[in-house]
């Protein structure tokens, strides 16, 4: 799960004596853990590189200026386009309700905005077949309003806004759990409306979490696989996104083509990183 | 502002936080809402802000039924416990606050505010702090800072939540002393909650006592002090001996002054420093022997025992001033008796 808490405080402490532990073991945890990354992740992402280039650079640009790379990759920003601003919406409004409202079922909504990262993402894109594909609950309606959902990009976007809105919330809820309302009733006994404090007193303070919840939601947005794979009907050129144009390329063992546009969501998941570290850092500093 | 309250009442729950709350506090008092933990007077302090809305009862300003208005409309000026100063904000922005938000027709021009703010961090004589955070300033700064921005707006009403709750108990003195003289200067009607009795006595000019949500007595603090409405007005102000008359030996009390004022009150509460001690020869018949005492400063604490009781019997203590402690030259283990000058009788 890509739930990561940040950090709340970055001031160096001495590291106590009592817990220092004895040479040898602290070493051979620490070459633990590096090897480990280094195996599982610089590695293959090294590889990703190697063998995107591995024809020469005049290959790597031929294969992304294709058409249907081309296409994977506007439809992929497009489906981040919507879902990321819709779904920093409903997470705003679902930390707000959570945490500054008591109402029967809140425990049960904390617990629904989870469900995503508990089911497995085919079954998410199943359930979105189920409901508006052809056999589905609203298939014959939707025939009859001449209206497709599934194996178009409507779907794709769907199962996309699905997948990815617990990140913003699950963000957020922590935080306005712990920073309180007093901010906001000050504001309120100050003769702020309730917009006016949102806009000067609430998002302020969560800025931070927000725009990192947003950074997440955007990686996955752009990188699921699973339910997209499910709803798209990998319809070359109009319902592939870049993973699912990957996945197409390296079946028909066109290797260039496939590592060139996984480097491109390599080159997003690094970006996503750097920026993540930035934000971290940002706040560690106020 | 004059501020009425009429038969308020809140549930949390199945807890009743407040039942049947009657309260006239007239324009320019500072009122300390004085109770344990868990009286019920934060939530008074917050009904009478519209931060909470009460169940029952009416809330009125100045005469106005303000009990469904909004807490952005009434007018008041409230201080949080923890200060809630806005953290992103520098100090002259926490207390440019009120003035920026209001409508646009109401709104002053950026200099009026400039000066305005100014002269408000001057009034709380933190002006040289105005573009420092809220977290770089220590708990007291950060109190008068958010005093200075609920002043800001100019309320007909000010409310402060256990304003020194948080402070150090010599920043708690200092402030105390301060708040009194502010209220002084500005004279806006203020409500303060605490649960130190020395705290409402030393600031407030009336007292309200609250416990388990219902108020036991209101009165200024010598009202309250001297005359306590029953026991436990009594007990929770100031230091007080309780003595039940009902019990078997409880003669050697009445020898000592204790007369019941009425035939059917019981139990007496007699205050340390009504407890007159006097050294007794070696020889003379003692009712009490001195077991300890502690420095008050000012004041000597006398714990006595009386003679004769088993270990279970609780201590009498006895407070007398310092200078009369030398001349009496006691020490531990001496033999004393005692004599009651007041006491107050409850049943």
């Amino acid at each position: 799960m890509n739930v990561i808490q940040l950090p709340v405080n970055k001031l160096v402490a001495p590291k106590p004596q009592a817990l220092q532990d004895p040479d040898w073991v602290r070493w051979s945890l620490i070459t633990i853990a590096i090897s480990f990354i280094g195996l599982f992740i610089l590695l293959p992402l090294g590889l990703v590189i190697v063998k995107a280039f591995s024809k020469g650079i005049e290959a790597y640009w031929s294969a992304l200026s294709e058409p249907d790379t081309l296409s994977a990759i506007k439809l992929t920003l497009i489906t981040a386009a919507v879902t990321v601003p819709l779904n920093t919406l409903f997470g705003v409004t679902a930390a707000w309700a959570v945490t500054r409202f008591d109402f029967k079922g809140k425990s049960l909504l904390t617990t629904l905005i989870d469900l995503p990262f508990s089911v497995s993402p085919v079954i998410s894109g199943f359930i979105f077949v189920l409901l508006f594909g052809a056999e589905g609950w609203f298939g014959d309606w939707l025939v009859q309003h001449q209206i497709k959902i599934i194996f178009t990009i409507s779907g794709i976007v769907l199962a996309t806004l699905f997948i990815t809105f617990p990140f913003v919330a699950r963000q957020l809820i922590p935080l306005m759990q712990e920073m309180g309302s007093q901010e906001e009733e000050a504001a309120l006994s100050l003769g702020a409306g309730g917009w006016r404090t949102f806009w000067s007193v609430t998002l302020p303070n969560i800025k931070w979490a927000l725009l990192y919840g947003v950074l997440l939601c955007n990686a996955r947005a752009m990188g699921e696989f699973g339910a997209v794979s499910v709803v798209s009907g990998h319809i070359r050129g109009i319902t592939n996104t870049l993973p699912l144009h990957v996945e197409v390329n390296y079946n028909e063992y066109n290797i260039v083509g496939a590592f060139a546009s996984a480097s491109i969501l390599a080159a997003l998941a690094v970006l996503t990183l750097i920026l993540k570290t930035a934000l971290e850092w940002q706040q560690a500093r106020r | 502002m004059s501020i009425l309250l009429s038969n308020i009442s809140k549930q949390f729950g199945a807890f009743s936080a407040l039942s049947n709350i009657n309260l006239e506090i007239p324009e320019g008092e500072l009122v300390a809402l004085l109770g344990p933990s868990g009286c019920g007077k934060t939530t008074l302090l917050r009904i009478i802000a519209g931060l909470e809305q009460a169940d029952k009862g009416r809330v009125l300003l100045s005469g106005v039924d303000k009990t469904t208005q909004n807490v952005s409309k009434r007018g008041i000026g409230f201080v949080f416990q923890h200060y809630a100063l806005f953290r992103h904000m520098t100090v002259f922005e926490n207390v440019a606050f009120g003035l920026r938000v209001k409508p646009r027709r109401e709104r002053l021009d950026n200099e009026t505010i400039t000066k305005k703010v100014h002269a408000l961090l001057e009034l709380v004589q933190l002006d040289w702090l105005h573009d420092r955070y809220p977290d770089q300033l220590s708990g007291g700064q950060r109190q008068r800072i958010a005093l200075a921005r609920a002043l800001a707006v100019e309320p007909s009403v000010l409310l402060l939540d256990e304003p020194f709750g948080a402070l150090d108990a010599s920043v708690r003195k200092d402030l105390r002393q301060w708040l009194r003289n502010l209220h002084h200067e500005l004279n806006v009607t203020s409500i303060f909650v605490t649960h130190d009795q020395e705290e409402a006595m030393e600031v407030a000019s009336q007292v309200v006592v609250l416990n388990h949500g219902r108020i036991e007595q209101q009165g200024t603090p010598s009202d309250i002090y001297d005359h306590p409405a029953n026991a436990f007005v009594s007990r929770f102000i100031g230091q007080t001996n309780i003595f039940d008359m009902a019990e078997q030996d409880a003669d050697w009390l009445q020898i000592a002054g204790l007369l019941p004022t009425q035939k059917e009150s019981k139990i007496a509460h007699v205050r340390p420093h009504d407890i007159i001690i006097e050294k007794t020869s070696a020889n003379q018949d003692a009712p009490a022997t001195l077991k300890d005492w502690q420095h008050l400063g000012a004041l000597i604490r006398l714990e006595l025992v009386k003679n004769g009781s088993n270990a279970n019997t609780p201590s009498v203590f006895a407070e007398m001033p310092n200078e009369q402690f030398k001349q009496l030259a006691l020490s531990r283990g001496d033999k004393v008796a005692l004599q009651i000058r007041q006491a107050h009788w409850f049943q």
